[in-house]
């Protein structure tokens, strides 16, 4: 699997990507604050959000597909949740005004996190005084995503090239103990981290 | 389950912010406390674990699929604490990378799925223990307490989602929690499968010395009544206006004291659902409250026919 699957356009140069991760940060909060808290009265405001985000994209460089496809992927769940606002009274303007506000979020996401590294996000957080425990554990969770998804990717390979075909009762039970031995690997694993971490002199 | 940027106002964020960051911390806390190195790595491991295991998808009937979910299998496994930290970390990282549940519901997503969730299924998980000390308990309790864990997660979404004014709590309650008593039921199946192939794989891993034994080793008062206090909030605040007659009784009760009704409905409880009335429908919650408890003996009942059944043959000669 390529390592880059999540976040792939993050570590391009562009002055977008040069800005500095807090003030990003920052200001996609502030942003978003702004789309939920204004008041669905006048869809001005929210075009002019769109048109900065849209600025802030081409600027960056990130391909608008690459983002347009994401956001795509991510609607079925806005619709599917929005699809119960559906059914009150005036059911379609409070639809209307769900979708808008929830697709102008997501991109604010994606502009976010494909224009700054994962490592710089992080060191927001510590900038924010998260607690170290929990930043620690992000990046180590991070680091360890592309590994342990190859790991499964081989370990369900193993499995289909030894079994001819698939029947639905079986496959439940085969497909715990893939789970189950993924568990015990990422638990191995994490012990061996730990002796590596104590052996460089960790802590 | 998921609640995308968009669907919830300002208020239910920041409350529901303060409600997450008070369930983890305490967690976080209680991991530091703990202060075994080992954790770092092991949780940041596991919550990877969760992450790529809820790619994994399982296939259900008509071709659709499900995946797990995984917040009680990390309880029994790391313990409750680890847990919660655990489910927040991998939302967390859906949210910042997949852009999967909203940044500003974060505090939403995060006190349901990775708080409440976790809480409480891993209260059921230990109280079906208590009942059922038998080795096959182990299964049976994380199947119910998966159960209930998805149920009870999609019932406190609904709240949220109800009190910004998304949706009417007639057309919701059914709606969602109808939906998650049925992925619940494969979160309950996948969970105990998977447990019954750890016992399988590695029989010592659930029992004393093992990172799970953490688990077992103690839930003092404190933690009891912090966990019960979080849960009555998330009850108080997100169910009982809406599942009772509260609003009403609130009313009858500003009526009699001679206030406007109406003026102490609008700042207090912006009541998106007050004049809101389908003929028929307004018993819906209490058929999904019904279905639920339904829902519960019923999950409890099979699995434990099914794990008494598939349990390891293992198990009975090592607990003699």
């Amino acid at each position: 699997m390529r390592g880059d699957f999540l976040d792939r356009y993050s570590s391009l140069r562009s002055p977008v990507h040069r800005a500095p991760a807090m003030l990003k940060t920052l200001s996609a909060l502030g942003v978003m604050l702004l789309i939920v808290a204004l008041p669905p009265t006048s869809p001005l405001p929210f075009a002019g959000i769109a048109l900065l985000l849209l600025a802030l994209l081409l600027a960056s460089r990130v391909p608008p597909l690459f983002i347009a496809k994401r956001i795509l992927l991510l609607e079925p769940f806005v619709i599917a949740v929005g699809a119960l606002a559906l059914l009150q009274s005036d059911g379609l303007v409070r639809f209307a005004w769900i979708a808008l506000r929830s697709t102008l979020s997501l991109a604010t996401v994606l502009l976010l996190s494909n224009t700054t590294p994962f490592a710089d996000l992080l060191a927001v957080l510590r900038r924010l005084r998260v607690p170290a425990v929990f930043v620690n554990t992000l990046a180590m969770m991070y680091r360890y995503i592309f590994i342990l998804s190859d790991e499964m990717l081989r370990t369900l390979r193993a499995r289909r090239s030894r079994t001819f075909a698939r029947r639905n009762a079986r496959s439940w039970t085969l497909l715990s103990s893939v789970l189950g031995q993924l568990f015990l690997r990422s638990a191995g694993r994490a012990e061996r981290i730990y002796q590596a971490m104590i052996a460089r002199g960790w802590q | 389950m998921h609640i995308p940027d968009g669907f919830l106002d300002t208020k239910t964020i920041a409350v529901t912010s303060v409600l997450a960051a008070a369930g983890v911390s305490r967690a976080l806390r209680n991991v530091s406390r703990r202060s075994d190195p080992r954790q770092i790595p092991l949780m940041g491991l596991a919550a990877a674990f969760v992450f790529v295991a809820q790619m994994l998808n399982f296939p259900v009937l008509g071709g659709t699929s499900g995946h797990l979910l995984g917040g009680v299998l990390i309880a029994v496994l790391l313990g409750l604490d680890a847990a919660v930290v655990v489910m927040t970390i991998v939302l967390v990282v859906q949210c910042l990378l997949f852009a999967d549940g909203g940044l500003l519901a974060l505090g939403a997503n995060i006190f349901n799925m990775a708080v409440v969730a976790t809480v409480a299924g891993y209260t059921v998980y230990a109280g079906v223990r208590r009942v059922l000390p038998a080795a096959y308990g182990r299964f049976v309790g994380a199947a119910c307490g998966a159960w209930a864990s998805t149920v009870l997660a999609s019932v406190c979404c609904t709240g949220e989602l109800v009190w910004s004014g998304t949706v009417a709590w007639e057309l919701g309650i059914p709606a969602m929690s109808g939906i998650h008593m049925v992925i619940g039921a494969g979160e309950a199946v996948i969970t105990g499968l998977v447990l019954v192939a750890l016992t399988k794989l590695r029989p010592e891993l659930l029992d004393a010395g093992s990172p799970g034994s953490a688990a077992a080793a103690g839930t003092g008062w404190k933690d009891v009544l912090i966990h019960g206090s979080l849960l009555t909030i998330a009850l108080a605040l997100f169910v009982a206006p809406f599942a009772s007659g509260w609003p009403d009784g609130l009313e009858t009760v500003a009526a009699a004291l001679g206030f406007d009704a109406r003026a102490l409905s609008a700042p207090v409880l912006p009541a998106p659902v007050a004049d809101y009335r389908v003929p028929g429908i307004g018993s819906l919650p209490v058929a999904t409250a019904l279905a639920g408890v339904i829902g519960a003996v019923l999950v409890f009942g099979v699995s434990l026919a099914v794990f008494r059944a598939i349990q390891p043959k293992s198990l009975p000669r090592r607990q003699e």
